[in-house]
């Protein structure tokens, strides 16, 4: 594995999300993840730009725990600082930390599909 | 009951059970769903609260694992509707959320939810507490029915929404005792069958007229049964109802004599002891198995009483408390003080007259 992936995502995790579920399974969930998180991602800009505080603090609430199923824990972990922090903490530096969070799932996704074709 | 107990027994080796998992983000709902599936289950998923509630109340489910933050309808909402609604008010729910504080745990406790599981969940903790949790649930179910079998709907109900709780409470009520005169000596003289197909008859009649008067019957022995009036749900004029339905059971009597009678059958006689007062009430067994009774020297006084009916020779005997609750049409025979076995002072004791009813 790459130095990314390697960081992006605790393998312990997700050996234990691939022993529990199936190697299968966890291919048909990492692609629906894929499929998700960026319409996610979106859905905090829209939420930021329409001071819809509840649908941001939702959005962010099922990054942090779908991040954390895979093991992406940084990536969860930035998440729940949003769900936590609301709006108030995505509109610091200018939205400096939505901009952390997509690169941060940039390296998530890259880890994911190396790791589903392995 | 013992179709029921092997389906029970059955149910809960097999462990397999039908489960809703609700939950708005898809890899949550398919990740749930899926580790329900490897524990043999068989489940559906829905997207938000307004779809579940609209599958729980067309289809039969016997779990939810409910998401409490969702679009539409959030978890608090749809548990909120759960606790409001009488056919699945007792439908267990696991919420499964990754909520922050223990303010929101103490709320979907507090609204009725069965546990709490923090997200991702851990396969085994879901596996144990689904267990104990549909386990819970058969037990329920298992004492509905039961209770079904032997009370009114109302009464059923009235259990139900008060909880099987055991304990006892002081009620203001009215205890009928009633038997079938010489009964022994008529179960040997015919088949064993006969017997049996007789109380059965006989115990459809008495249910018939005693239910019908808003009565419950807490015990059944042999040829004799126990009702009490006014517990568990109270009734404003529970002495004149089970006078009333003392006055049926010796009208259909009469009628199911008559069919005795022209099958070449002998006739069978009852005697009624009725009584008023304060007396505990409540359940008394274990979770498993528990049977509502009322225990107190008005119950025992109405004992006496129908026991005293051969001696009277009279078919309905009630107390002074009773007689006081009676309207005038009734026709009531005061027949003096009887020194009852094991009371201080002797007790006034009534006849009523069958024929007179209301």
């Amino acid at each position: 594995m790459s130095a990314p992936a390697a960081s992006a995502i605790d393998r312990a995790t997700f050996e234990a999300l691939k022993q529990t579920t199936g190697d299968e399974f966890v291919l048909e969930l990492v692609d629906t993840f894929l499929q998700e998180a960026p319409s996610m991602l979106d859905e905090l800009r829209r939420a930021l730009a329409a001071k819809d505080a509840d649908k941001f603090r939702r959005t962010a609430h099922s990054l942090k725990s779908n991040s954390n199923t895979f093991g992406a824990l940084t990536l969860g972990a930035m998440a729940r600082e949003l769900e936590l922090g609301g709006m108030a903490k995505a509109s610091e530096g200018g939205g400096q930390p939505l901009d952390a969070l997509a690169q941060e799932y940039s390296r998530v996704a890259a880890a994911l599909t190396e790791l589903r074709n392995e | 009951m013992s179709e029921l107990r092997s389906e029970l027994r059955r149910d809960l080796r097999s462990g397999s059970a039908r489960l809703l998992v609700v939950d708005d983000n898809k890899v949550n709902r398919l990740l749930l769903a899926r580790s329900l599936e490897l524990q043999g289950h068989s489940v559906a998923s829905a997207e938000n609260g307004r779809v579940a509630l609209e599958m729980l109340r067309r289809e039969g489910f016997d779990l939810v694992l409910l998401d409490m933050e969702m679009p539409e309808m959030d978890g608090f909402q749809v548990l909120e509707q759960l606790v409001n609604d009488r056919q699945l008010r007792d439908l267990p729910v696991i919420v499964t959320s990754s909520l922050e504080g223990i303010d929101n745990i103490a709320r979907c406790i507090e609204l009725g939810a069965e546990d709490y599981l923090t997200k991702p969940v851990n396969p085994v903790l879901l596996k144990a507490r689904i267990g104990a949790s549909l386990e819970k649930k058969w037990l329920r179910d298992q004492q509905k029915e039961l209770v079904r079998r032997f009370a009114t709907p109302e009464v059923a109900q009235d259990l139900q929404d008060s909880g099987f709780s055991l304990g006892g409470k002081l009620v203001r009520a009215t205890v009928m005792f009633s038997d079938i005169r010489g009964f022994t000596s008529l179960a040997e003289s015919q088949p064993p069958e006969e017997t049996i197909e007789l109380l059965n008859t006989y115990y459809a009649l008495m249910f018939e007229a005693i239910s019908g008067h808003g009565g419950v019957v807490t015990l059944m022995m042999g040829d004799g049964l126990m009702a009490v009036f006014g517990a568990p749900v109270p009734l404003p004029d529970h002495g004149a109802s089970a006078v009333r339905a003392a006055q049926e059971m010796v009208e259909l009597i009469d009628l199911f004599n008559l069919e005795r009678d022209a099958a070449g059958k002998p006739s069978i006689r009852i005697g009624i002891g009725i009584a008023s007062g304060e007396m505990v009430a409540g359940y008394t067994g274990t979770n498993q198995r528990a049977t509502y009774t009322c225990i107190g020297d008005t119950v025992n006084l109405a004992a006496r009483l129908e026991t005293h009916t051969k001696v009277a020779q009279r078919l309905i005997l009630i107390d002074q408390a009773t007689r006081s609750a009676l309207s005038e049409r009734v026709t009531v025979e005061p027949l003096g003080v009887v020194p009852f076995k094991g009371k201080t002072t002797a007790v006034e004791v009534f006849s009523v007259d069958p024929g007179q009813k209301r």
